[in-house]
């Protein structure tokens, strides 16, 4: 039986679009872990590496002459706010794996400043992800992860790294950064998948 | 980077109100009784979850800002213009009171015991509030930076006070406030700027783990400036506290 609070009344918000838990913000919080990298758009590199160590690699210029979304999505973090009709511009991943000879069921995501994260490779295709450059029309501020970061709207945005650096393709799962800190492996908001016993 | 797990804890557990404590105008500390709590780590949160009488929830996390110890932990909560559980927590409970809690949880924001660095902490406004219980358990050197825009809006006060002069390891305190300075105080109302840093600061990192939390903008430019005076990036942890922790 729930503990009552005693006055405790709360803000009912008909939000049928809220994953259970969260709670609806306007604001566009940040969380990271460390000091945020600063990169220079004449070094900037995104790599996908495949499990056998094929690379393809995009400069700044190449990467972002490809064909882009604007995908219109909302954004949940682990840490309960939900942020509704997030507006990006990025290249969807299923435009960077495109070429790509794989066998893979899993990504572990690589960031600049050390940062990884780990996703099914499912969980990333048909329309799910992008490496997103631009946010509300502007370039990605780096405190938001720019130049560029992943958008993986439909997992807990610790999934959706900043920074990123490469994709990296792996037969086996291996967890990354929040995954070996207690935090849940896959991360639904939707299933409440925050804490590694959830 | 270095790996840890959450220790367990991860069901709700009933907590009762024994005592609050106003720590400024708009923040307070809640003391809570919780049967069988084991302790945290310095820098570690727990959830908090009040339920209204016809089944609504609302969950948010607070950081512990006690010395770890059985039975009983504090979370020092600012009360959030509009927010939906921080007024409640902050004007509306008292002792005797019952809310659930979940954790302790985080395994990276923490100050290990075991860990033999000394640590510099820095805070801004509420911020400050994981560091103080890395304060009060402090067992290596520590230097606490502490901003906030006016002697009233500094929480701790006393504690920190109390700290700085006698606790086991004493704890080196330094204020900054940015708009008001309290009566006599040497220098006019500024921030935290790499002057400040340069002098409290060790002035290598080699041996040091700095904690940074408080709002983005304060712990963007603090870490920006402990990059630039030569703190490598992976001794530097962060932690934000936006205006949406309400």
């Amino acid at each position: 039986m729930a503990v009552i609070t005693r006055g405790f009344g709360g803000r009912r918000r008909d939000d049928a679009d809220l994953p259970p838990g969260q709670y609806r913000t306007d604001d566009f919080p940040v969380l990271s872990a460390g000091p945020t990298p600063r990169i220079d758009l004449d070094e900037w590199e995104l790599a996908v590496v495949t499990e056998t160590g094929e690379r393809s690699t995009w400069s700044w210029a190449e990467f972002t002459a490809l064909p882009a979304d604007e995908p219109t999505v909302d954004i949940h973090c682990v840490t309960r706010w939900s942020k509704f009709g997030t507006s990006w511009r990025g290249v969807s991943v299923d435009t960077l794996l495109a070429d790509v000879e794989t066998t893979a069921e899993y990504v572990v995501a690589h960031s600049y400043g050390g940062y990884t994260t780990n996703i099914p490779l499912e969980g990333l295709l048909d329309g799910q992800a992008w490496v997103a450059y631009e946010f509300d029309g502007e370039p990605l501020a780096p405190v938001h992860g720019g130049p560029a970061r992943l958008l993986v709207p439909h997992l807990y945005f610790w999934k959706s790294a900043k920074w990123l650096r490469a994709l990296e393709l792996r037969l086996d799962d291996e967890p990354g950064f929040w995954e070996t800190a207690g935090y849940h492996n896959d991360g639904d908001p939707w299933r409440e998948q925050r804490y590694l016993e959830d | 980077m270095a790996r840890a797990a959450v220790p367990g804890g991860l069901t709700w557990q009933p907590a009762t109100v024994a005592a609050t404590r106003a720590e400024t105008a708009t923040a307070r500390t809640l003391v809570l009784d919780v049967d069988g709590w084991t302790g945290h780590v310095p820098g570690q949160h727990v959830d908090v979850r009040l339920s209204a009488p016809d089944g609504y929830m609302a969950h948010r996390s607070y950081s512990i800002s006690s010395a770890p110890g059985p039975d009983r932990l504090e979370v020092t909560v600012q009360a959030v213009i509009d927010g939906e559980v921080s007024p409640h927590l902050v004007e509306v409970a008292e002792p005797g009171d019952h809310l659930e809690i979940r954790g302790p949880l985080g395994g990276w924001f923490v100050r290990r015991p075991a860990d033999p660095r000394p640590a510099l902490l820095i805070g801004g406004g509420s911020g400050v509030a994981p560091l103080m219980s890395m304060v009060r358990a402090a067992t290596t050197p520590t230097r606490l930076l502490y901003s906030t825009r006016s002697p009233s809006d500094a929480l701790f006060t006393a504690d920190l006070a109390t700290a700085q002069a006698t606790g086991d390891t004493p704890v080196a305190v330094t204020h900054v406030y940015t708009r008001v300075v309290p009566s006599g105080w040497p220098a006019p109302p500024r921030r935290l700027d790499a002057d400040i840093l340069a002098r409290v600061a060790w002035p290598r990192d080699a041996d040091v783990v700095a904690f940074v939390c408080g709002p983005t903008g304060f712990v963007e430019t603090v870490a920006d400036l402990l990059v630039d005076i030569g703190y490598n990036p992976s001794n530097i942890r962060t932690e934000r506290f936006g205006p949406t922790g309400g």
